[in-house]
C-alpha cells in the first residue's frame, strides 16, 4: 500500500455531481484508483454506482466535478473517448453479437483495421489471451458460449482496445461460485500486470475476497473509502446502509404438513424444441419455501411457466390436490388457486402492464370476476392504496404508470397483488433481483407470512446465501434435471455450487 | 479542444411531456407546417396569405362549405376510430381501406336487391351487413395472425387490393347496371335505400359521433377494452393473466373491421348513392394518420379529422380560385401532413448538439 500512495492515481474523480431531472444520482463523489489495485465500489441499488461508472465510460457527462487520468485532467465526451484514455467497461448485460465469433466481436468497431478483415486479426487476440490467461477459442460463435466465456470475450474486447483501467459492473451476478473464483484469478493476474480495476458489486464476501480498497456509496454520495484488510463485513454493511441491518433472514418453522403440488416426471421442450426440463419430479408442501437454485437458463423459466399453464409439457403430470392440472388453461389454473408471481429478467414484460397505473395492474387477474361488461376499478383502487401503505411502495400516486417506478417498487406492486389474491401456491422467480436490502427484507417477510399461513412457495432464486437462510428445502436444477433436493439447514453454499455446475462439467466430459 | 468521437448531433429520449407542453408542441408543429407549405406556395409565385385565407374560407365560408367539410370528415372519423381499436392492441391494421370497401359491398347488396323493404328496416339491414362485411374482412388477417403468426401489416394491405378488384368485378359483371349504356357502372340506389339527411348532411355524422363515445367508453371502461390494452402492452402479460390472446385479437379485429364497414355503408348509401371503386378513396390510409396524430384518443380523432377535412375541402376551393392544378393542393396537403408527422419525433426525442452542456 505504501508504495502506491506515492504514485499518481490512475483515475481520480473529484466532486462528481450528476442529476437526472430532479433526482440526484451522484453528489460530490470522490474516488481514486491506482494501477495495480482492485477497488470495490460498494453500494445498495440506486446508490449511484452505475451512474458514476457510466460517467467514467463516457456514456453520461457529469454536471460538475473533474476527472484526472494519471494526474492529467481530462473531459470524457463519448465512449470512444473513454476508450482512447484506456478506460474499458464490462457491462452487466453483455453487448455481444451472438451470431459472430469471439474474434469478430472483439475487433468490432476497431477503425484501425482498414476496410478489409485480415486473418492476422486473430493473432493479437491470441497474444492478449495468453498474456492475461483468458482462455477462449477466437473462432467460437458467441451463441455457443457459456455465460463465463461471454464475459471473457467482453474482457478481451476492452483489453484489445488498449484499456488498462477496467470497470466491471456486477461481474459475478451471472456466474457459478466456481466461475467467479476463476474470474477473480484473472482479475488478480491483471492487477499484477499493472491494470487498475474497479469492480461494482453488492456482494460483501466478494468485496472481502478480491479488493484492496473499498469505496462505499450511499444515496449518491461517497461515504467512505477503507482498506479491505482493515474492515469486515459488518462494518461495510453499516457503511453501506447507514445503519446496522440484521443480516440474518427469519425462517419460521414449518407448521403445516401435507403436500400441495406433486410434480411427476415433467418434461418440457422450449420454443426452440430443445429439452428444457427432463424428468423433473418433486413435491411442494404446504407452508414451506422450496428454493430452486441453478444457473440462469437451467429450466427455471420453463418450470414456472409449465406450472402456471403457459407451457405444455410433453410428458409428466402436475397434481394439485390429486387433480392433474396439465392441459388446463391459465385462467382455469388461476381459478383453482395457483397464483404465479413470475418475474423474468424483463420484469415488466409478463406480470405487469408497464404503461398502466397500479390500479389497472391490480385488475390483471381479477378483472373478469365481476359480472357485466364494465370494469370495476373501485376495489382495485382500494387495494392499490392499501398496498402502498403495507409495502411502503414509493410512487407519486396510484395512477402513475408502473413503468416509472423503481425496480423495487415494481416488484412490490407485483408481489403485493399476488399475495392479495390469497393463493395456495406462490411461485416467485427472482423476487429480489435488483432490489436494495430494505426492499428485499420487505419481500422476505411477506413470503414468510404467506408460508406461515400454509401457502406453498416455490422460490426461484440466485443468491445462495439468501436461499440458505430463507428456504426450508433447496432443489438444484442443472440443464433441466434435478441434481439434488437438500435440506437448507444441512447444506453449504459450496455443496450447492457443485450441484449447479457438477453436471455441466460431466456433460462436457462426455462430449 | 478536440472532442474525439462526439457526434455533431445526437438523439436523446425525452421524459414524458405534460399535457400543456404537448399542446404547445402540437401547435408549434402546426405553425411550422403552415410555414413550410407557405414556402411551397411562394415558389409557385402566389401569395401564401391569400392562399391560406382561401383555404380557410373554402372550408368554412358558408353552410354549404361546412357541410362539404363534414361530408369529407364522416368516413375519415369513423375509420380513424376503427384503426384506434386495432392500434391500441398494437395490431397494425392498415387494411381499413379494404374493410370499408367490403362494408360498402355487403350494404350495397341490400340497397340493390332488397330496396322494397321498409326504409328503416332496410337501412338497419344495410348497417348490419356493412358491419359484417367489414368485420369479416378484418377477421381474416386476425385469424391467420393468431393461428399461424402471419404478419398483419402485409396481410391487411393485400386484402385491400382484393376488395378493390372485387368491386371492379361486380361493376363489370354481376352487378352491372343493365340500363347504363357503354361505361359499366352499378346502378344508383333507389331513394328508399339512401341514408337520410340530418341538418343538411347525411346521417353518417350522427353515427360517427355516437361511435366516438362508444369507442372511448369501450376502451376505457369495459373489460374487453382492458383486454385490448393488456394485449397491446404485452402478449405475455395477457397470457399470464389468463386471457385468450387469439380470441381477443380476432374479436377486436372483427370490431375494427365492422366499424370500417360502417364507414363504407355510410359512404355508399349517404354520399355516393351507388357502389364505385372510389367508395373508400384512400380514406383508410388517411385515417391511420388521423388515429396516430390523435394518439389513439377518440376525442382527439374528432379534432384531427376536422383539421384534415377542412384542409382537403379548402384546398379544392383554393386550387380553382387560383387556377392551380389539382396536384398542387395535393402537394400542399402532403407537405403540411409531413411536417406535422415529422414533428411527432420531437415529442419523444430531442436533439443534443456537440458541445452543448446541460444546465
Amino acid at each position: 500500500m505504501e508504495t502506491k500512495r506515492e504514485t499518481t492515481p490512475a483515475i481520480q474523480l473529484s466532486g462528481i455531481t450528476k442529476t437526472f431531472e430532479s433526482v440526484i444520482a451522484n453528489h460530490n463523489i470522490n474516488l481514486t484508483v491506482h494501477r495495480g489495485e482492485i477497488l470495490a465500489l460498494l453500494g445498495e441499488n440506486g446508490s449511484g454506482k452505475t451512474t458514476l461508472m457510466n460517467i467514467l465510460a463516457g456514456i453520461y457527462k457529469p454536471d460538475s466535478g473533474s476527472i484526472a487520468i494519471d494526474g492529467n485532467p481530462i473531459v470524457i465526451h463519448s465512449p470512444e473517448d473513454a476508450n482512447n484514455h484506456g478506460i474499458g467497461m464490462i457491462h452487466q448485460h453483455f453487448k455481444l453479437v451472438e451470431v459472430h465469433t469471439a474474434a469478430d466481436n472483439i475487433i468490432l468497431g476497431d477503425k484501425k483495421l482498414g476496410t478489409f478483415l485480415k486473418a492476422s486479426r486473430r493473432e493479437r487476440i491470441k497474444e492478449l489471451s495468453e498474456r492475461y490467461h483468458l482462455h477462449i477459442d477466437p473462432n467460437k460463435k458467441v451463441y455457443n458460449m457459456s455465460v463465463s466465456e461471454k464475459q471473457t470475450v467482453e474482457i478481451l474486447k476492452v483489453l484489445y482496445r488498449g484499456a488498462d483501467i477496467l470497470i466491471l459492473d456486477e461481474p459475478t451476478a451471472v456466474l457459478t461460485p466456481q466461475e467467479a473464483t476463476r474470474l477473480f484469478e484473472i482479475l488478480r493476474h491483471m492487477r499484477e500486470q499493472g491494470c487498475a480495476i474497479i469492480i461494482i458489486t453488492h456482494k460483501l464476501d466478494e468485496v472481502m475476497a478480491i479488493s484492496d480498497r473499498v469505496t462505499i456509496l450511499r444515496k449518491g454520495e461517497s461515504v467512505a473509502t477503507v482498506n479491505t484488510r482493515e474492515t469486515d463485513v459488518h462494518k461495510l454493511t453499516e457503511l453501506m446502509v447507514g445503519k446496522a441491518v440484521e443480516l440474518s433472514i427469519e425462517r419460521p418453522p414449518v407448521s403445516h404438513d401435507g403436500n400441495l403440488l406433486e410434480i411427476h416426471h415433467l418434461s418440457v421442450r422450449n420454443e426452440d424444441g430443445v429439452d428444457a426440463l427432463r424428468d423433473v419430479t418433486f413435491d411442494l408442501n404446504q407452508g414451506e419455501i422450496l428454493g430452486v437454485a441453478g444457473l440462469a437458463g437451467s429450466g427455471q423459466k420453463e418450470l414456472c411457466e409449465t406450472l402456471a399453464g403457459l407451457m405444455k409439457p410433453y410428458a409428466g403430470a402436475v397434481l394439485y390436490k390429486n387433480e392433474n392440472i396439465i392441459g388446463k388453461t391459465p385462467a382455469e389454473i388461476i381459478k383453482i388457486g395457483i397464483s404465479m408471481s413470475f418475474i423474468p429478467e424483463d420484469r415488466l414484460g409478463m406480470g405487469l402492464a408497464a404503461s398502466m397505473s397500479m390500479v389497472d395492474n391490480m385488475l390483471l387477474k381479477s378483472y373478469n370476476k365481476e359480472k357485466g361488461p364494465f370494469l370495476k376499478r373501485k376495489g382495485a383502487r382500494a387495494l392499490a392504496g392499501s398496498l402502498v401503505e403495507q409495502l411502503q411502495i414509493v410512487t407519486p400516486n396510484i395512477d402513475t404508470p408502473v413503468r416509472r417506478l423503481s425496480g423495487g417498487n415494481v416488484q412490490k406492486v407485483l408481489l403485493g397483488r399476488e399475495i392479495e389474491s390469497n393463493p395456495n401456491v406462490l411461485i416467485t422467480a427472482y423476487p429480489v433481483r435488483g432490489l436494495d436490502i430494505n426492499s428485499s427484507y420487505t419481500i422476505y417477510n411477506a413470503l414468510n407470512q404467506q408460508k406461515e399461513k400454509g401457502v406453498g412457495i416455490l422460490f426461484i432464486g440466485e443468491d445462495l446465501d439468501v436461499m440458505l437462510e430463507l428456504c426450508d428445502r433447496i432443489m438444484v436444477l442443472c440443464h433441466g434435471r434435478i441434481t439434488g433436493i437438500v435440506n437448507a439447514k444441512e447444506t453449504t453454499k459450496e455443496a450447492l455450487g457443485l450441484m449447479m455446475a457438477d453436471a455441466a462439467e460431466k456433460k462436457e466430459g462426455k462430449a | 479542444m478536440k472532442h474525439i468521437g462526439e457526434p455533431f448531433v445526437r438523439v436523446v429520449k425525452k421524459t414524458e411531456l405534460s399535457g400543456g407542453k404537448l399542446t404547445l408542441l402540437s401547435l408549434l408543429a402546426l405553425l411550422l407546417a403552415i410555414v413550410a407549405g407557405g414556402l411551397f406556395i411562394l415558389t409557385l409565385g402566389k401569395n401564401p396569405f391569400l392562399v391560406y385565407q382561401s383555404i380557410f374560407s373554402g372550408a368554412f365560408r358558408s353552410p354549404l362549405a361546412i357541410q362539404g367539410t363534414i361530408k369529407i370528415a364522416i368516413p375519415l372519423l369513423i375509420s380513424a376510430l376503427a384503426i384506434t381499436l386495432a392500434f391500441k392492441m398494437k395490431f397494425w391494421n392498415i387494411g381499413a381501406e379494404g374493410q370499408i370497401i367490403m362494408g360498402a359491398i355487403f350494404a350495397s347488396y341490400f340497397a340493390l336487391f332488397h330496396d322494397t323493404l321498409p326504409h328503416f328496416l332496410l337501412l338497419l339491414l344495410m348497417l348490419v351487413a356493412g358491419m359484417v362485411g367489414g368485420g369479416l374482412w378484418g377477421l381474416i388477417p386476425a385469424f391467420f395472425k393468431s393461428k399461424f403468426g402471419t404478419n398483419e401489416t402485409l396481410f391487411t394491405l393485400m386484402l385491400n387490393y382484393i376488395a378493390l378488384y372485387l368491386i371492379k368485378y361486380l361493376t363489370e359483371g354481376p352487378w352491372r347496371d343493365p340500363s347504363s349504356s357503354g361505361f359499366p357502372k352499378i346502378a344508383t340506389f333507389a331513394p328508399n335505400a339512401q341514408l337520410d339527411k340530418v341538418l343538411g348532411v347525411h346521417a353518417g355524422w350522427v353515427i360517427a359521433l355516437l361511435l366516438v363515445v362508444f369507442v372511448f367508453v369501450y376502451l376505457r371502461y369495459t373489460k374487453q377494452g382492458y383486454e385490448i390494452s393488456i394485449v397491446g402492452e404485452s402478449q405475455n402479460t395477457a397470457r399470464y393473466a389468463g386471457m385468450n390472446v387469439g380470441k381477443i385479437v380476432m374479436r377486436t379485429m372483427f370490431l375494427s373491421g365492422a366499424v370500417c364497414g360502417i364507414a363504407g355503408m355510410t359512404q355508399a348509401t349517404g354520399a355516393a348513392f351507388t357502389l364505385g371503386e372510389s367508395v373508400a378513396g384512400g380514406v383508410g390510409f388517411t385515417a391511420i394518420i388521423v388515429a396516430w396524430l390523435a394518439r389513439l384518443n377518440p376525442f382527439y380523432c374528432v379534432v384531427m379529422t376536422l383539421f384534415l377535412s377542412a384542409l382537403q375541402k379548402g384546398s379544392s376551393v383554393m386550387q380553382s380560385a387560383f387556377g392551380l392544378s389539382t396536384y398542387v393542393s395535393d402537394v400542399l396537403q402532403g407537405i403540411i401532413l409531413f411536417v406535422i408527422l415529422g414533428f411527432d419525433f420531437f415529442i419523444q426525442y430531442k436533439l443534443v448538439f456537440r458541445g452543448a452542456r446541460k444546465k
